[in-house]
């Protein structure tokens, strides 16, 4: 029994957050942000785990086994491709502002206007 | 903002949430100990019930079915967002020079025998995600992921008809429309929106979980599509004057 894993999320959403803020480059930008997500996915998994809990998957395995919870990882799945869909949105998003500012910097971008 | 004023004021923040984290965690219950209901309910219930021995499977296109829906649209909704934000990019001749093929013929192979090997992996994936571990978003990924690999070991002519708009939209729209369209067909049934319409078949077979078996091969095009639409999109910025090169010569 232990809280590690939840500390775990805790620290990486922290990390990723401060990456953002702080953040020189809008594709290392994207990436922080992918990393404070995917805090997300290990703090799911995490409340789904029963101790010994064998994977939700019943192939070879007999019924009634005990088993983790299949809910938060059918979440976590969803969790994932909304991140694709909105890093995609963001990488797009900084194609774009490459094209009219000329740079990937933030602080460069929030210069121009219009 | 400067910089330094930015850090200034995102330390105290960071650590206030940071704070109320740990708050958040000591009133949890320790990892491992786990009391909602719908685990275990559902763990016992879905084999009898749909004869998916993939649970996860079985709730992700079942039990909450009309969700992933939802999820299909959020990703359909991403890359009609790519699509509009890029669409001008092509034809812009300022991208600086790109190696058109690699080096190394020994690195090539490899990558070949990669893209055969990643698409078998991920249709493999897609065909038994409700038996085993899988489904048809993680395996509609590594096929689109491994056709990539085309584009990275081959050169931009050999990877042009995996960016071809008039193939993956068609495509696109028959995944998303598709798991529409099962849920219609329940709904032309009698029965409510989604709901599974063939028998659940046999336990541990490729013919079990009725609706379950469509909607995860509907769910494999949409993100296989979605995916290559999104590659094609940013991969058009470098392609294309390669190809205006090629007209030229």
């Amino acid at each position: 029994m232990s809280y590690l894993p939840y500390a775990v999320a805790a620290w990486i959403c922290l990390v990723g957050l401060a990456g953002v803020a702080t953040s020189r480059n809008l594709i290392h930008l994207a990436i922080c942000l992918m990393v404070t997500q995917s805090s997300s996915y290990i703090l799911l998994l995490s409340v789904g785990y029963v101790e010994h809990g064998k994977a939700p998957i019943f192939k070879g395995t007999k019924l009634g086994t005990t088993a983790v919870d299949p809910v938060v990882q059918a979440l976590t799945l969803t969790d994932i491709v909304v991140s694709v869909a909105v890093i995609a949105l963001i990488l797009a998003l900084a194609l774009d502002a490459h094209r009219l500012s000329g740079t990937v910097d933030p602080d460069g971008i929030a210069d121009i206007s219009g | 903002m400067t910089r330094r004023v930015r850090i200034v004021v995102l330390a105290p923040a960071l650590l206030g949430l940071g704070a109320l984290f740990a708050w958040a965690i000591a009133g949890l219950p320790a990892f491992g100990d786990y009391r909602g209901p719908y685990g275990y309910v559902l763990n016992q219930v879905v084999v009898p019930l749909r004869h998916t021995t993939n649970v996860v499977m079985g709730v992700t296109f079942d039990v909450r079915g009309i969700d992933t829906m939802g999820e299909e649209f959020i990703l359909y909704a991403a890359v009609l967002g790519v699509t509009l934000l890029l669409r001008d990019e092509s034809g812009s001749n300022t991208v600086e020079r790109h190696t058109r093929r690699l080096g190394s013929d020994a690195v090539r192979l490899a990558g070949v025998l990669m893209v055969g090997g990643g698409v078998l992996v991920g249709l493999w994936l897609v065909a038994f995600g409700y038996v085993t571990p899988g489904g048809g978003f993680q395996g509609g990924v590594v096929v689109a992921g491994a056709i990539l690999l085309l584009y990275v070991v081959g050169s931009h002519r050999d990877y042009r008809p995996f960016r071809d708009e008039h193939v993956l939209d068609p495509l696109e729209g028959l995944g998303a429309g598709g798991y529409v369209m099962v849920g219609l067909a329940a709904l032309a049934s009698g029965t409510a929106f989604l709901t599974n319409l063939f028998g659940p078949g046999k336990s541990g077979t490729l013919l079990s979980g009725g609706s379950i078996g469509v909607l995860n091969w509907t769910s494999a095009f949409a993100v296989t599509a979605a995916m290559l639409l999104l590659f094609a999109h940013f991969l058009e910025t470098y392609v294309a004057p390669l190809e205006l090169e090629d007209a030229g010569a």
